[in-house]
């Protein structure tokens, strides 16, 4: 690729593209930078801010903001840990989470960034929202007690599905995920195989009749903290392997 | 001296909390040469001794007993610790705030499907503690010191916390060990 330039991400120098985002090139170079609704493979839209940094001393979306040369990038300090957890903290108390039946415990993204930033509990009052369950549909259930607003359903049905299953209705608190249909999920061309099913990161969105088939201890998130596989790649790269 | 003491309680809980405590297994023997029990189901002791160290409380808040109860541990224990998701974010029993209240009594004791009260009484004795208008996680009524959460917290991280404090050490639990299941 032409033109590549070094960033520093927390002191280490790493190679950075044109185009390419803070969070990426981290990424590319082994660093996780948390995020919730930016997933590999759709277009980034910093939604939910998790990811927030500091790229040469301002605040911005790691997802989003294009790498530049020499940019000086902070992401693990005491500011940026304590407002991501603040972040995640009140995504917790803006829905209904009940981690203790819910199906996509133990391979929830939205849990284990709780978990991975130390969280207990969210310190602040739970909203208790009434939010609507959706179950018309056969092999899907949308449950939107769960659901962070994040977008990936919506990006990835859109752009990689081509089919705009998913969309949202109102605005700030008030805003909620919508399906292309009268009322019911049953009633869009939502099918089971489709790649947004299996975009949301939390337990929005679940296929049925899968439920809690992996044993506690087994799950993605029992043994190693969300984000340990993009840190793990970098030791293979350091060590001789490919980079991803 | 005198051995530290330990309370324990089940406010808006199963007890599964509970079941835990006991579930750290043979090390309960270890546990009792170093604690004494004081008011706790285990020991069923109803009415503090005295001065406690440590207050493990299991469940929320759901009602002005739970609130009572809480108060009195605030009262009499150094060192409170919420115990499990009830105590710390409200748990099974805040399924309940999705609904509004008078609501949560017609399906308790008139509409229920297996309910019989021909005279749709819905009942207000004074024995009955009052239900509050939510169930709330137990820091949001006193201050909390430390919170375990899990449903239930293993055994291990009651054991790896309950000893960190009796020997003055900040509790450190290794990842696997925090759970909200
Ligand atoms: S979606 Fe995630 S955070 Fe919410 S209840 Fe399920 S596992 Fe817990
Ligand atoms: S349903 Fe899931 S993927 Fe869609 S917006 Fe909600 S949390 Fe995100
Ligand atoms: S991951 Fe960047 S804003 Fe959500």
């Amino acid at each position: 690729m032409s033109d590549r330039f070094t960033i520093t991400v927390d002191g280490r120098e790493i190679p950075a593209a044109p185009g390419q985002t803070i969070l990426a090139a981290a990424q590319a170079s082994g660093i996780y930078i948390p995020r919730l609704c930016h997933m590999d493979g759709i277009e980034p839209v910093g939604a939910c801010r998790v990811c927030t940094v500091r790229a040469n001393g301002r605040v911005v979306a790691a997802c989003t903001q294009p790498a530049t040369a020499s940019m000086v990038v902070q992401s693990q300090t005491d500011e940026l840990v304590s407002w991501r957890r603040q972040l995640v903290e009140m995504l917790f108390v803006e829905g209904n989470h009940f981690c203790m039946f819910c199906e996509k415990s133990g391979s929830c993204e939205l849990q284990g960034l709780a978990y991975r930033l130390g969280i207990a509990a969210p310190r602040y009052e739970s909203i208790w929202p009434r939010r609507e369950v959706d179950a018309s549909h056969p092999d899907i259930i949308l449950d939107r007690n769960r659901c962070i607003l994040c977008g990936r359903c919506e990006r990835t049905s859109r752009d990689l599905d081509g089919k705009h299953v998913f969309g949202f209705v109102g605005r700030g608190i008030h805003k909620r995920l919508a399906v292309n249909a009268r009322a019911r999920l049953a009633d869009t061309g939502a099918d089971v195989t489709d790649l947004a099913i299996g975009a949301c990161p939390v337990g929005a969105i679940l296929r049925k009749n899968r439920a809690y088939r992996t044993p506690v201890g087994d799950r993605p998130f029992d043994r190693e903290p969300i984000g340990a596989p993009v840190e793990t790649r970098a030791e293979l790269t350091i060590n001789g392997g490919p980079a991803s | 001296m005198s051995k530290p003491r330990i309370a324990t309680c089940s406010l808006a809980g199963c007890f599964g909390c509970h079941m835990s405590v006991l579930d750290i297994d043979e090390r309960l023997l270890e546990l009792v040469d170093v604690v004494e029990f004081d008011k706790s189901p285990i020991t069923d002791i109803k009415k503090f001794d005295g001065r406690c160290r440590i207050g493990l409380i299991e469940g929320g808040c759901a009602n002005e007993e739970n609130v009572a109860v809480l108060r009195a541990f605030r009262r009499h224990c150094d060192i409170l610790v919420s115990l499990g998701d009830c105590a710390t974010m409200g748990g099974i029993p805040a399924l309940r705030n999705l609904v509004p209240i008078d609501e949560c009594f017609r399906e308790a004791y008139i509409d229920g499907p297996s309910t019989h009260n021909p005279a749709k009484i819905i009942p207000r004795d004074v024995e009955l503690p009052l239900l509050l208008d939510k169930v709330r996680p137990a820091h949001e009524i006193v201050r909390i010191d430390y919170l375990l959460p899990g449903c239930p917290p293993s055994a291990d991280a009651i054991w790896a916390a309950v000893t960190a404090l009796l020997s003055d050490k900040p509790i450190d639990l290794p990842y696997q060990l925090i759970k909200y299941d």
